[in-house]
This record gives C-alpha cells, sequence and structure tokens, in this order.
C-alpha cells in the first residue's frame, strides 16, 4: 500500500462523506444543541438551558405523550409478532414448496401501498360510515355504528396491519434457514408438535423475533402519519407533539427534546433486544 | 383438523391484510360522491377527475423528478463509497462504513428535523431540492450497504486483470467493475425510487410551495373521504408493485 493509493481511495470515499457530515451529522448536532437553547417569545438562545427538558418532565400532556406512545407501540409489537407468526409457520410449513414464493410475495403486496394511503384506506373500513359499519347494521347485528375511528384501536390496526406483513416476511426467512432435521429429531424423540414448536423451533427462531420486534419498535414509535390519520386528536404520540410544536409555536427547542428523548426510548429498546439475545445464546 | 385451522387462519390473515386495499380499490370505482357502500359503480370518473387536477399530476410529477434525481445521486455516491472502501486500505474504515450507515439508525422525523432546523437558521428556502437532499441522506446508507455487501473479492481479479492489461483508474469503474455489480446497483436505485417516491414526513417538512404527491394526498385528506383519494391511491399502489414486479422479473431472476 503506497500514500497514492491512500489518496485514490479518499478520493472515492470523501464525496458520500460529505453528504453524511454535510446533511446528517451536522443538522443532527444543531438539533442536540436546539434542544439546551431557549425560546422565550420569539427571541431564541443559545447555550445550555435545560428549560426544555424540566417542561417535559412537569408538563402533564407532554409526560401523557411519552407514555401513549409507548404503550401503542409495545401494544403494536406483540400484537403484529403474535398474528405474524403464525402465518409465516403456515406459509412455510404447510402450503406446497412451489407455491411458497407465490403466496408469501401476495401476503405482503399491499406493503407497497403508499404510506399516507394505507392509513387512509383503513379508514374507509373503520369510519362512522365504513365498511365494518355497514356490515354490522346491515346483518342487524348492531343498531347505531360503533366509534372505530378516530381511537386508539384504529391506530393499533393501521399499525398493525404493516408490521404483520413485514415481520411475516422475516420471521418466514428464519422458519427457512432452519434445517427441517430439528423438527424431525424432536418429533423422532418423541415431541408432539406443541412441544417442538416451545422448545425446539420457538428458541431457534428467537434471534430472528427479536430483530424483528425491535425493528417494529423504531419504525411505530417514530410514526407521525398512521396515529394522525387513524388516532384523530383525543391522545397524541410524540411524533404528534412534535410536529404540534413545529406548527402551531415553530418551538424548535422543545420539538428538539422530544426528538432527542424520543431516540433514548429507541436506544432503550436496543439495549434491552441486545441484552435479551445475549442471555438466549448462552 | 391442524390442517384445517391452517388453511382457516391463513384465509383470515389475507382477509386482514387485503381488506384496506380491496376497499380501497373497489370504492376509487365509485359512481358517488362517498366512497362507503354501498357500492353504486363501476365508474372511471375520478379516474378521469384526478387525471385532470393540475396539483395532483404535478404533485406526480415533482415525486417522480425528486425520486429519480435522489435516487441517482443516493447511488452514484453510495456506489464510489463501496469502491474506495472496499478497493482500498483506509485508515479508520471501520469508522468510516459506521458514519456511512448511521442516518439508518434514527427516524425520518429526526432527519427531517435537523435538516429543516438548518436550513430556516441558514434561510435557505425549502424546495422540492431540499426534500431531494433529505432523500439522498436516508437513501445513500441502503445503496451504500447494498452495493458494498456485493462487492466481493471475486471481482477483485477482474478489475486486476484489466489494470495490467492498461486500463486506467476510470476504465476499470465504468467498463469492469460497474457492470459486474449491476444487479446490485439496480436493485439499489429501485429500492431509493420505491422509498423516496412514497417518503412522506421528510418531503412535508422541506418542501414549500412545490409538493410530492403524498404530500398532495396529505392535504386532501383534510376534506375527509373521497373516491378521488381511492383512485390516487390505486394509481400509487399499481405503480409501486409495477416496480416491484419489474424488479423480481429482471434483476433477481437473473442472480440466480
Amino acid at each position: 500500500m503506497n500514500s497514492d493509493n491512500v489518496k485514490w481511495g479518499w478520493g472515492f470515499v470523501t464525496p458520500a462523506l460529505i453528504w453524511t457530515i454535510a446533511f446528517f451529522i451536522v443538522p443532527f448536532a444543531v438539533m442536540v444543541a436546539m434542544s439546551f437553547a431557549n425560546l422565550e417569545g420569539r427571541s431564541l438562545t443559545w447555550g445550555f438551558h435545560l428549560d426544555n427538558y424540566e417542561e417535559l418532565a412537569t408538563r402533564a400532556y407532554l409526560k401523557r405523550a411519552v407514555l401513549v406512545s409507548l404503550e401503542i407501540t409495545l401494544t403494536v409489537t406483540l400484537v403484529s409478532i403474535v398474528l405474524a407468526y403464525p402465518l409465516a409457520a403456515i406459509i412455510a410449513f404447510r402450503v406446497p414448496l412451489r407455491w411458497q414464493r407465490l403466496v408469501l410475495l401476495l401476503a405482503i403486496l399491499p406493503f407497497w401501498t403508499s404510506y399516507v394511503v394505507r392509513s387512509y384506506a383503513w379508514l374507509l373500513v373503520l369510519a362512522r360510515e365504513g365498511l365494518i359499519n355497514q356490515a354490522l347494521l346491515e346483518f342487524g347485528i348492531i343498531s347505531d355504528p360503533l366509534t372505530l375511528a378516530n381511537t386508539r384501536f384504529a391506530t393499533v390496526t393501521g399499525f398493525v396491519h404493516f408490521f404483520v406483513m413485514l415481520l411475516t416476511l422475516t420471521i418466514y426467512a428464519n422458519l427457512k434457514q432452519l434445517s427441517p432435521n430439528y423438527r424431525l429429531a424432536a418429533m423422532d424423540l418423541g415431541a408432539n408438535p406443541f412441544q417442538t414448536f416451545r422448545y425446539v423451533i420457538m428458541p431457534l427462531t428467537l434471534p430472528g423475533i427479536v430483530t424483528g420486534a425491535f425493528l417494529t419498535f423504531v419504525l411505530c414509535i417514530g410514526d407521525y402519519v398512521t396515529p394522525q390519520i387513524l388516532g384523530g386528536n383525543n391522545e397524541l404520540t410524540i411524533p404528534q407533539v412534535i410536529m404540534v410544536q413545529l406548527g402551531r409555536r415553530a418551538d424548535f427547542p422543545l420539538a428538539s427534546a422530544l426528538a432527542l428523548v424520543m431516540m433514548g426510548m429507541v436506544t432503550l429498546a436496543y439495549l434491552a433486544a441486545a441484552r435479551w439475545l445475549r442471555i438466549d445464546r448462552v | 383438523m391442524r390442517r384445517t385451522f391452517s388453511w382457516f387462519y391463513l384465509a383470515i390473515a389475507f382477509g386482514f391484510i387485503y381488506l384496506p386495499v380491496g376497499a380501497l380499490v373497489l370504492f376509487s370505482f365509485q359512481e358517488g360522491g362517498l366512497p362507503v357502500p354501498p357500492f353504486n359503480g363501476p365508474s372511471l370518473k375520478w379516474y378521469g377527475e384526478i387525471l385532470s387536477d393540475r396539483d395532483v399530476t404535478s404533485a406526480l410529477f415533482h415525486s417522480l423528478l425528486v425520486a429519480i434525481g435522489s435516487s441517482v445521486i443516493a447511488v452514484t455516491l453510495g456506489f464510489f463509497a463501496a469502491y474506495g472502501l472496499a478497493r482500498y486500505v483506509l485508515p479508520g474504515s471501520a469508522f468510516i462504513r459506521a458514519l456511512l450507515v448511521a442516518p439508518l439508525t434514527v427516524s425520518y422525523l429526526i432527519v427531517g428535523l435537523g435538516l429543516l432546523i438548518v436550513l430556516t437558521n441558514t434561510g435557505v428556502g425549502l424546495s422540492l431540492i431540499t426534500a431531494s437532499i433529505g432523500h439522498v441522506v436516508i437513501n445513500l446508507p441502503l445503496a451504500f450497504a447494498i452495493i458494498y455487501a456485493s462487492m466481493g473479492a471475486q471481482h477483485e481479479n477482474a478489475e486486476r486483470a484489466a489494470r495490467d492489461l492498461g486500463a486506467n483508474e476510470t476504465q476499470v469503474i465504468l467498463l469492469v467493475t460497474a457492470p459486474m455489480l449491476s444487479p446490485a446497483i439496480a436493485a439499489a436505485f429501485f429500492l431509493s425510487i420505491t422509498l423516496s417516491w412514497d417518503e412522506f414526513i421528510i418531503a412535508f417538512l422541506l418542501t414549500r410551495f412545490d409538493i410530492t404527491l403524498p404530500v398532495e394526498i396529505w392535504s386532501m385528506l383534510r376534506s375527509g373521504l373521497s373516491p378521488s383519494l381511492n383512485a390516487i391511491g390505486s394509481v400509487v399502489f399499481l405503480i409501486s408493485v409495477a416496480v416491484l414486479l419489474l424488479l423480481e422479473f429482471t434483476v433477481l431472476r437473473r442472480q440466480k
């Protein structure tokens, strides 16, 4: 390796590096600094103030947003895994091999509906005059339309729909990587299907599940669109509160502090996932 | 019994997965003004409506512009960075790789918020260009990672042979490396296009007068349920599926 070679190497890497630093690292650093700035009326003072974080710890609606985000995200993660696992297992073990790729492709096709449109589509189903209410009224099961849209139930449903597709894909890939010998050996040794699943298949796919759960957590907690369209304004999640701060009040410092709290929660989730995986491997 | 349960679960799951998409597409053919039962179509009038709506068609055009522009930049930068890191021994290369994929670890909202703060404090106006810059930030790590992963040592021999035969560095990259990596480059490009084409929050924060399609759909949503939204949604879905099938049958098929 000579110095000329290194120069060439840097030449190739530098443009991407400059782009990432200029448009990601620097803005991120400015955002961190902004979270410690102070906003009085319209005038912004940079410096090291903890006002925004104090506000986060004391204002009820901000604390509530953190809690709501956490509750929704954990519910979505749990429900999505519980629903996606059997689907992935059925595709991997029950569907004939030559149809598997097609069935999987079909199972995740709506994943590619536009992000904003997907939530809107659930509104068609859940609205007061929407599909479900009309069907239930038609069959005489209910006499008054149910309130399904603009609730936490709607937000969770919209999220679960998206993540079931994502997790089905990742869990399927996980299950297919397992050698069928594990299953056959367990059966030979007298395990029934439930025991085979509980003591052989599930532990072996746990790393994949935890990774999928982490991905779900990250994408779910940072999403603004789904709770905004489906959840209405009864209870706000962190991204919704951030957008309110940006829009109505142009309160960049508070929005930045909230964004960092959100990142902190993701970091904690990451540490939890990493720890869980390591303990399980021992 | 267990077999029956399997098929039953599969049917229910597909019902759940296709319920909203089905409602979206079915009621885009609605005759009346509300996309809810009873269905009184089929009619193509809402498709005609959106095709003659200037706001929608220009937003569609803007989206294509931003998607293609940001993907070209992201894939070009990602390709060169991957080449530099895979073929040269650079000090601190592990750190550089970590830096390049760092944007993947935060949510799009944070990427957009950071850029918005910098742009408003420096007085740079918001436009399709600023939105494209944001899209490059989120697509560059993916493009880099995909291309870097496929830059195996087996290609290095061909590059060395080309150099021995008198090719200069530019010729090696353009005539040897890039063609050999074309499946990975195409995959990175199409993935970037689909992600950028559909991206909402960064485009929402970083555009002002000219907006992209997801932002236009967002603003139409304020007036509630409408069959024209169903029509736009169906068209967008169709385009995404078309790109996906194109990818499946060209790039991925060839790799096998």
